[in-house]
């Protein structure tokens, strides 16, 4: 699907305000504060965080439906922000999102096909019909759709999980490098979701890059290569999933793992308290090989 | 014995025709119990809990009947049931967060509340106070507005409102679903708190998360399109799952530790059938790798060892 290696996304010192109150006059609130990463080919990078984190946001600026207030996104080292016109299509052409709520997604008045179509018309004119009919079999072959389930339905005579697997295909007709998966499968029961997660793996193994947004420790785990963990828009604690996960370093990564319920031990008595009140000038530290953690 | 369940349906009037969204179910929950009932969506288990306590307009009463402290429940009797309605059975409605009447603050809406019950706001005014400060809320809080409140803050006053007439049996629905794992510890052991000192009797606890049921629960309950699949101790049936619908359920979770590199997880293939006209025989064997001959007769929901029920032919063996 993808060659070369070398196309990053990167996020530098990325800051987000924004301003509430009636004509934006009232108090600012920084939902994210300088964030800096980045998503390789090849790899999963879970953003971590509870309601409030920002890990939203951080998605929304990467897809350029919110502007960054500072820092850069940049992509094979082009800044996203100028990006406008062509360019701008361009960027869609290899950066896609999918969301939570696969429902939503859809206008319902139309056949699912139509998010297809969209893309054809927009990012694919010159192809043939069969040449696409082929492309779009494929598409949702990668993702485990036969054409005929799905093809022709309406939105309400498919189930989330389909839908989902629908849009993740719908991007992956575009030849896509970074996908962007926001909470893609809180909303899937749990007896299909481990099905789309294990899509997204099968994805990384054939190169592409994902930003997994979830709030759920367990299935970050379970997927990605690195982890990111946000606290109030900040990185409290960074690096290889295995490792941070083994070995949190961060108080609130302990907590958050400490009130993760499992199957097989039981919640211990700590209380849930933020562990402590944020440094006056906190930085990112290394701690080990490519881990670090906000001091 | 608290609450007696027995073959208990409730239907669904649609224009396509009935949908058998709770279809003959027997159970019982006992004094203190925690019973966790768990289950994806649409399978019954939100029928369930509504039904215990009010039939909304689609939902008609089949037949079955409930009885709460060896009373009859009336379900069937919108009037009738307002009596037992708060007092004996109460419930943490999904989304309680957004339950609350925007327009009244906090203290308001429970004084008119208790006294559309004929109970005076003011003699219960002290245990109020006791029992929101039992769950980090301060008085303070009855002079807010349900916006001013946080997701976790609004799911703390549901609760406590919910219980303050000390109800038999508490039916709490997707409590902590929509909440932060550090909050959702938080309400969860609140409800093992509530049941301790005694301000229920029973809980059903709804959920699709049995994580989240093994923590607090001490029994589960698994449905599965509109039928009983499996009841037993929670840690039980969390580590020896009987029917093969609870074993694929369970081994499709992961773990914190479990990674798609070293073991790879697999869903249930399939999806459940539709409740319009659901097959005759097991509702499961469609999906089901030990389905043979026999689950065309559909199996009942026995006891197959001390304390544990399940609903499958290979189970009982």
């Amino acid at each position: 699907m993808l060659e070369g290696g070398s196309v990053t996304l990167r996020l530098e010192n990325v800051t987000k305000v924004f301003r509430t109150g009636t004509f934006g006059g009232g108090a600012t609130v920084n939902a994210v504060t300088g964030v800096t990463f980045d998503i390789r080919p090849g790899e999963i990078v879970s953003l971590i965080g509870e309601s409030g984190s920002g890990k939203t946001t951080v998605g929304r600026m990467i897809l350029r439906l919110t502007p960054p207030t500072a820092g850069s996104i940049t992509f094979d080292g082009r800044d996203v922000s100028t990006l406008g016109g062509r360019g701008l299509r361009d960027y869609y052409g290899r950066v896609q999102g999918v969301f939570q709520d696969p429902f939503s997604s859809y206008n319902p008045v139309f056949k699912v096909d139509r998010v297809f179509e969209m893309i054809r018309r927009a990012y694919l004119p010159t192809v043939t019909g069969s040449e696409w009919r082929e492309r779009r079999r494929r598409a949702l072959e990668d993702v485990g759709l036969e054409a005929a389930d799905v093809l022709g339905k309406y939105p309400h005579q498919l189930s989330g999980g389909q839908l989902q697997r629908l849009l993740i295909s719908r991007a992956l007709l575009m030849d896509i490098e970074i996908l962007v998966a926001d909470e893609i499968i809180s909303m899937l029961d749990a007896s299909t979701r481990i099905d789309v997660l294990n899509i997204l793996g099968d994805l990384r193994d054939r190169g592409l890059g994902v930003l997994f947004v979830t709030h759920d420790l367990a299935l970050g785990n379970y997927l990605s290569d690195r982890v990111v963990i946000l606290q109030h828009g900040r990185i409290v604690e960074m690096g290889p999933t295995a490792k941070v996960f083994a070995n949190p370093v961060h108080p609130y990564t302990r907590m958050l793992l400490s009130c993760v319920p499992q199957l097989t031990a039981k919640w211990d008595a700590t209380t849930n308290d933020d562990p402590r009140a944020v440094p006056t000038n906190p930085v990112l530290q290394l701690v080990g090989d490519d881990h670090y953690v906000e001091r | 014995m608290t609450l007696a369940v027995d073959d208990l349906r409730v239907y669904y009037r649609t224009l396509k025709g009935d949908v058998k969204a709770l279809d003959g179910v027997t159970f019982s929950v006992s004094d203190g119990e925690i019973m966790g009932l768990a289950g994806e969506s649409g399978c019954g288990k939100t029928t369930l809990g509504k039904s215990l306590i009010r039939l909304d307009g689609r939902m008609q009463l089949m037949g079955g009947t409930v009885s709460l402290d060896g009373v009859r429940l009336p379900l069937a009797d919108e009037r009738a049931m307002s009596a037992f309605r708060f007092k004996d059975v109460s419930i943490v409605p999904q989304y309680a967060m957004s339950a609350l009447n925007p327009i009244r603050k906090i203290g308001r809406m429970i004084s008119e509340l208790l006294d559309s019950r004929g109970v005076s706001y003011r003699d219960t005014r002290p245990e109020l106070s006791r029992r929101l400060a039992l769950v980090g809320l301060g008085d303070e809080i009855l002079d807010r507005f349900p916006i001013e409140l946080s997701g976790g803050q609004k799911q703390r006053v549901v609760m406590v409102l919910s219980t303050l007439m000390d109800p038999s049996l508490l039916i709490a629905d997707e409590l902590t679903s929509a909440l932060d794992v550090s909050t959702q510890k938080a309400v969860a052991e609140m409800l093992v708190e509530f049941r301790d000192r005694g301000f229920v009797k029973s809980t059903i606890v709804i959920t699709h998360d049995l994580a989240v049921l093994y923590q607090i629960a001490d029994t589960i309950l698994v449905m599965y399109a509109g039928k009983l699949v499996e009841k037993a101790p929670a840690g039980e049936l969390t580590r020896d799952p009987r029917h093969p619908y609870t074993r694929l359920l369970i081994g499709s979770l992961p773990e914190v530790g479990a990674r798609i590199s070293e073991k790879r997880l697999q869903g249930i293939a399939g999806r459940p059938p539709s409740l319009l006209d659901p097959p005759s025989g097991c509702r499961f064997r469609a999906r089901c790798p030990l389905a043979f001959a026999k689950c065309v007769e559909e199996p009942p929901f026995v006891e197959i060892a001390p304390g544990r029920h399940a609903a499958c032919w290979k189970a009982a063996a």
